[in-house]
Order: C-alpha cells, then sequence, then structure tokens
C-alpha cells in the first residue's frame, strides 16, 4: 500500500517541472529581485544588530559602577559553559551565513543566466567616453562638455545584453537604476543584462576609478518604446 | 640604556633604542601622517559639497587635484597612520610592559624600524611637491597606475618603505611575545591586546611581500618596460589586483585585530571585570580571523567578471567571517555583563566603538554578498561601510589607548573637560558625516566622483556630510590640543589611576623608566591581567 502511494506521487512530484518547461520562460527582472533580497537582508541585519545594540545599552546602563571600590561580578565560565558559548553563536551565525548565501545564489543565477531572446549591444570603454555598437552596425556615445550624443538607447521589455571591452584601462559600467556593474578590461569581454520595463532616462556612471575626467565618463541611458527604439536604429543607419 | 636619562636630549631621541620612546615616536609619525590626511579628508568633503566644482579649478582639470586628495587621504590614513599607529604605537609602548619584558627581543632593528617609517611617510609627503603626483588612489590599479603621467613611484617606494618597517616590527614582536614573557606567564594568560597584536603580526608577515611584489612589478611595468599587466603582451590584467587584495584584505583585520585588542583593555579595567569567554575569542575569534583571512580577497574583485565558482566560494569564505568576529563581539559585549563601568574619557571612546562596530560590521553583510555587490560596490555605501569599521572604528580606539595609557606614557591625567567635548564633537560628527553616505550609496552615488552633475538629487545629503566633517574636524583639534597641553602641564596622575590588574598599571611607574620595572616580573599561576578582587 505505501509502496503504490509513493510510485503514484512520484508523477505528481514531476507535473510542476513538466507545466513550468510547457510555459514559456518568464523572464525575472533582476531589479525586483535586487530590491527583495536586499530588503530581507535589511531585516536581518536590523534584528542582529538590535540584539547586540539593546543588549549594550541596558548593559551599560545597569552595571554603573556605584563606588570607586567596587569591582565586576562576571561569570567565571565552566569548560562545558565555555565551549558552549563559543559552539552555539557559532553554529548560529554559520546557519545565518548559509542562509544568506543560499539567498544570495539564488539571485545571482538570474544575474549571469542571460535570456534567450536578449538583444546584444557591445560596449568599449575608453579613456573618457564610451562607445555603444548596435547589430545593425550603428555606433553612438556620448560627450560630458557638449552634452551630445545617445547615449545608450535601449527598447522596453526586452532584455539586453551588454558585452563590454575596454581600449585603455579598466573601466567598468554601472547602471544604478538597474542595480547592475561591471567591469570593463582590456583583452577580456565581460557581460551583464538588464531589463527595461517602464520608458525612462536613467545613468551609466564610471564606477572604476580611471584617471582626471573619471567623474565625467557618464552617458544617459534611455529605455524608449520598441516602435520608437527600432525607428531611432533605422534613421541612425540611414544618415551614418 | 643603562643609566636614567634627565632632560630632553634629541640626540637621545634620535638614536633611541628604547620601546617607549620609539613607541612615541610612531605616535607622534602616525598623529602627523593623520593631521595631513585628514586636511585632505576636509578638502574631499568641500569638494562635494556641491554639484559642480566648488574648490577645484573647473571640470576638466579638477581630478587632477581632487584624485590627489584621495590618493593622499587613503594612502596615509591606512599605511602612515592606522598600521602604524596601532602596531607601531601602541604595541610598541605597551606590548613589553604587558608581558614583563625590559624591551623587546632586537632593539636596535626597531629603531631601523621606526625610521623606516618616517622615511615612508617622508616619501608619501613628497606627493605635495613633486610635479605630477602620484593620483592612483591608495590601490595603484594597472593599467591605470602605468599610463598616467602620475609619478606612480612615489606610492611604490611608500608602500615599499613602510611594508619593510612593518615586517622587522612583525618578527621582532612575534619574537619578543614567544621568548620574552615574564616567568610563569602563560598563554593563556596574556593580555587580549598582546594576542591581538600577535595575530596581526602573523598576518603581516605572511601577506606584506605579496603586496611588496606587486607594486615592484608596477614599477618594472611602468619604467622598466615589462608587461606583468598588460594583455596585449601576454600579461594579465587582473593579476595586480589579486595580488594587491591578497595583501590588502588581510591588512583591514591587521587594523581591527589590535584596534579591539585595545577595546578589551579599555573595557575590562573599566568594568573591572574579566573578559567573557576570553579562550573562544582568543582562540576562536582572534585566530579563527587569521585563517580566514587570506581566503576572502575575491570579494573586492566581485565585478570584475571573475569565473562563478570563485566568486560564489569566496561569498561563502566571507560570510563565514562573521563567526570569528562575531566570538569577539560577545566576549566583548559580554565583558560589560555584571560590571562595575566607569566612564572615562577612554571608556566613553570605547563605548562609541561598540556602536560603530555593529554599524560597520552589519553593513559588510550586504557586501559580502556577490549578487549585492554588483550594485553597492564602487557606491559610497562601501565608503561609508569602511569608514565607520576601518576608519573611525579603529581611529576612536586608538584614541581611546591614547586616554587610557596617557598617565602612563606622561605621567599626568589627560583634561576631562577639552577631552570630554572633544569626544562628543568627534562621536556626533562622524555619524553626521557617514551615515548620510549609506543613503545615497544605495541609490548609486558613486565613489571617488567629485562632480555628480547626474545626480543632482544628492547634494543635500553631501552638504550634511560636509557639515559632519567640520564637526569632526573641530572634535579633533580639540584632542589634540587636549593631549599636548595635558602632556605639559597636566595635574599628576596617581600610579595606578584606573586601578587596573595589569602588568604594565601595577608594576612599573608613570613613565616607566629604562628597564621598564624594578624588579623582574614573575607571575603565578592564577595570575590573569583581569584579576578584579577574587
Amino acid at each position: 500500500m505505501k509502496g503504490r502511494l509513493v510510485a503514484l506521487s512520484i508523477p505528481g512530484m514531476l507535473l510542476p517541472g513538466v507545466v513550468m518547461a510547457a510555459a514559456p520562460a518568464k523572464i525575472v527582472d533582476p531589479v525586483t529581485s535586487w530590491n527583495h533580497l536586499w530588503n530581507e537582508v535589511l531585516i536581518d541585519l536590523f534584528l542582529m544588530g538590535t540584539v547586540f545594540a539593546a543588549l549594550a545599552v541596558y548593559w551599560l546602563i545597569k552595571y554603573r559602577a556605584t563606588s570607586p571600590d567596587q569591582v565586576g561580578s562576571g561569570p567565571k565560565l565552566s569548560r562545558a559553559q565555555s565551549w558552549a558559548w563559543a559552539m552555539v553563536p557559532a553554529f548560529i551565525f554559520m546557519a545565518d551565513d548559509f542562509f544568506l548565501a543560499a539567498k544570495g545564489w539564488t539571485v545571482w543565477n538570474i544575474y549571469r543566466k542571460v535570456p534567450d531572446n536578449a538583444y546584444e549591444i557591445k560596449v568599449t570603454g575608453n579613456m573618457w567616453y564610451w562607445q555603444f555598437e548596435y547589430p545593425n552596425g550603428v555606433t553612438t556615445t556620448y560627450a560630458y562638455d557638449t552634452k551630445e550624443g545617445d547615449g545608450l538607447m535601449v527598447p522596453v521589455g526586452t532584455p539586453v545584453v551588454l558585452r563590454m571591452t575596454s581600449n585603455d584601462v579598466i573601466h567598468s559600467f554601472g547602471m544604478s537604476a538597474y542595480r547592475v556593474k561591471e567591469d570593463m578590461m582590456p583583452g577580456r569581454v565581460t557581460y551583464i543584462w538588464f531589463l527595461p520595463t517602464e520608458e525612462k532616462q536613467s545613468w551609466v556612471t564610471c564606477t572604476e576609478f580611471c584617471g582626471v575626467l573619471h567623474a565625467q565618463m557618464y552617458a544617459p541611458v534611455k529605455a524608449v518604446p520598441r516602435a520608437q527604439f527600432d525607428a531611432w536604429l533605422q534613421k541612425k543607419k540611414s544618415t551614418t | 640604556m643603562s643609566t636614567e636619562s634627565h632632560g630632553f636630549s634629541l640626540r637621545e631621541w634620535i638614536f633611541t633604542t628604547d620601546h617607549k620612546r620609539i613607541g612615541v615616536l610612531y605616535l607622534i609619525g602616525s598623529m602627523a601622517a593623520f593631521a595631513v590626511a585628514g586636511i585632505m579628508a576636509l578638502l574631499i568633503r568641500l569638494e562635494q559639497s556641491s554639484v559642480g566644482p566648488t574648490i577645484v579649478a573647473d571640470v576638466a582639470t579638477g581630478g587632477n587635484q581632487y584624485n590627489v586628495w584621495l590618493y593622499f587621504h587613503g594612502a596615509a590614513m591606512i599605511l602612515g597612520f592606522l598600521i602604524p599607529g596601532l602596531t607601531g604605537f601602541a604595541a610598541n609602548y605597551f606590548l613589553p610592559l604587558m608581558i614583563g619584558a625590559k624591551d623587546v627581543a632586537f632593539p636596535r632593528v626597531n629603531a631601523f624600524s621606526v625610521w623606516l617609517f618616517y622615511a615612508g611617510i617622508v616619501m608619501a609627503l613628497l606627493t605635495f611637491v613633486v610635479n605630477d603626483p602620484p593620483d592612483v588612489m591608495w590601490t595603484g590599479y594597472p593599467p591605470y597606475s602605468i599610463l598616467t603621467s602620475g609619478n606612480t613611484a612615489f606610492y611604490v617606494f611608500t608602500v615599499h618603505l613602510l611594508g619593510f618597517a612593518s615586517i622587522l616590527g612583525a618578527v621582532n614582536f612575534l619574537v619578543t611575545v614567544i621568548y620574552m614573557r615574564a616567568p610563569g606567564m602563560g598563554w593563556n594568560q596574556l593580555n587580549m591586546f598582546v594576542w591581538s597584536t600577535v595575530t596581526a603580526f602573523v598576518i603581516q608577515l605572511v601577506f606584506v611581500p605579496v603586496l611588496a611584489s606587486a607594486v615592484t612589478m608596477l614599477l618594472f611595468d611602468k619604467y622598466l618596460g615589462t608587461h606583468f599587466f598588460d594583455p596585449a603582451k601576454g600579461g594579465d590584467v587582473l593579476l595586480y589586483q589579486n595580488l594587491f587584495w591578497f595583501y590588502s584584505h588581510p591588512a583591514v583585520y591587521v587594523i581591527l585585530l589590535p584596534a579591539l585588542g585595545i577595546l578589551f583593555e579599555v573595557i575590562a579595567t573599566s568594568c573591572k571585570n574579566m573578559v567573557f569567554n576570553y579562550k573562544a575569542a582568543v582562540y576562536g575569534g582572534m585566530w579563527g580571523i587569521v585563517l580566514i583571512s587570506g581566503e576572502v580577497w575575491v570579494h573586492h574583485l566581485y565585478i570584475t567578471g571573475m569565473p562563478d565558482w570563485i566568486r560564489i566560494g569566496q561569498m561563502v569564505s566571507t560570510l563565514l567571517i562573521s563567526v570569528p568576529v562575531g566570538l569577539l563581539a560577545i566576549s566583548m559585549f559580554g565583558t560589560l555583563y555584571r560590571g562595575a563601568i566607569t566612564y572615562t574619557i577612554a571608556m566613553k571612546y570605547a563605548t562609541a566603538c561598540l556602536f560603530l562596530f555593529l554599524i560597520g560590521g552589519l553593513t559588510g553583510i550586504p557586501l559580502a554578498m556577490t549578487v549585492m555587490t554588483v550594485h553597492l560596490s564602487e557606491t559610497s555605501f562601501v565608503h561609508a561601510h569602511f569608514h565607520y569599521i576601518m576608519g573611525i572604528f579603529a581611529t576612536f580606539s586608538v584614541f581611546a589607548g591614547v586616554y587610557y595609557w596617557f598617565p602612563k606614557m606622561t605621567g599626568k591625567l589627560a583634561g576631562e573637560k577639552l577631552g570630554n567635548l572633544g569626544f562628543w564633537f568627534n562621536f556626533v560628527g562622524v555619524n553626521v558625516t557617514f551615515f548620510p553616505l549609506f543613503i545615497i550609496g544605495v541609490q548609486g552615488m558613486p565613489r571617488r566622483y567629485w562632480n555628480y552633475e547626474m545626480f543632482p538629487q544628492f547634494e543635500p545629503f553631501h552638504k550634511v556630510a560636509m557639515l559632519g566633517s567640520l564637526i569632526v574636524a573641530v572634535g579633533m583639534a580639540l584632542t589634540i590640543y587636549n593631549w599636548i597641553v595635558s602632556a605639559i602641564s597636566g595635574e599628576k596622575a596617581p600610579a595606578n589611576p584606573w586601578k587596573s590588574a595589569s602588568l604594565e598599571w601595577t608594576d612599573c611607574a608613570n613613565p616607566p623608566g629604562p628597564g621598564n620595572f624594578t624588579k623582574d616580573i614573575t607571575v603565578s599561576a592564577d595570575w590573569t591581567p583581569y584579576n578584579y578582587g577574587r
């Protein structure tokens, strides 16, 4: 009887997997995942911090010396208590560490797995500007002094993957609005992907120190509707 | 030195081999570095207080000035103030006293080390004299540090001199603790500060040579035409960062450990209490940190595109640092339990450190997580995090130590009024300065940006931070003024003003004469530096 139940339940366990495989893969927005994890980490930190801080404040007030000759009477731990006060906290900290590591790893996998239909743009870092190259050969850039140039244009709703390298020193491509950042180095190609979910303008800033104009190495990132993006790209292609 | 010295003699100070005088020389040199680097910090805060150029010339060349301030602030604070202040000044002066030794094992090597340190400080100060000063941050990443027109050589030689001074200190103090403890003094009877110095110097001895070789390769690449870091010629562009952080993350613990050691001394004495769970703190906490410290450097390279397996692996080892650090925290907080706390100025600084330690330590946890770092790294969140733990926490512990041992070094009491005033200015000021940086860091304020015209919404936060830095400046000026005035004309201190049970207070004069102790020290099996009335 028991064996039959187990045998029956195996397809049941497989079922959700089959359904998930059949449904079109839903793209998880890394920003949402990051924000969610950040909130969880903050709660974790507040809990730990509050325990230590509350105890410390209580003791710091309670155990003030009442006379100059008073001495403390802290407990002398037995061998077993000593071990317990080392091992129990160690395991609690370790459990929290592994919990956070597992949580972090899950979101990390979202960050590193580029969706299949991602739109690919090549980015090259130079002292001190970025060059963006689109699949049809169009290139754009942005000048900090004249504020001219398109910067990075991306279509809303399509995951975008950036293949990045550098012509000179190490730069880093940081888009705080999309919670992503990765270095670009001479001789290597690195990547990040992100999902523009709404029409907006944000910024990419260089996030690895690269010299005199490091603080001027920035460009707009404009997420526009797909139709507008395609039209812009066509127009660019025909004018160059 | 066999005879008692009378009066001030410059010659005696220059040629001294007395560990106490060398300690004072380290204190003076590191406070000088602290002052100049502190002025750089003020310039940085002033510059960031408005979006565009505030005190730099203009947008195109502003970086030339600002980057040199950043370079000097970072390099001088870490290599010129924190490490020498903790392992040079505090260890030199007090470690031999705590173990009942007449001096260190190699007094002449010790004298050589302090003058190497001064040469390093001079080398760092040349930044303000030479054309094309180094502008490579304290990290000196290639290819920039090789391509720059700035003189990276000054950076390299500063690291060489200070690193060599530190290696000599490491050998000296490890030998001293192993062979020169007072008869009867077992390993479990050492002061926490002694243990923290031992573990810090073990880290220095293992890792400093790696840093020295990394910066030497920079020197070769820039001036002698080698290609260690040039991928076009078969070099590896990330090799330097790996070598640099292989030392420089453990260096954080070279600062953290002695800072904690000083706090343990101040807290245990001010609470008249034994250290809570001493063995767990020493063998689990301090040695645990030594063990893991060399396995976490990749968290500084999370965003460089390192392979996933190493980013994930070192996320776990970095998070596990919380275990030894947690044991030390429990021991430190636990020492308060059923204590008899007296709030001296030193104890006020120590109490502030408990708070700074919590904020700085806990904000390190998201930075240990690879995916969190992808957003947070290179923002002012990181900047605020390491200023809380490494900057202010460690600085406050040096100050706690100076106030705690002030009667020992000068024979006088430090002024209470100015001391307290300075403390409150410092404590309020640092929080006003650095807490806003956490907030704008999470929102994406990039580090090392003097001009943040793309994020004008952060300007009010920078204005608050600037205000905070001015408060700190007042506090620091009051504190240093207080030390100088009290050392010259302070009230005479009683022999053991805090009623400590540690050897440096119970068995030698204020200040100790040549040879430290008037009689040979032996300790019994049930003696500990934290025996209070039981």
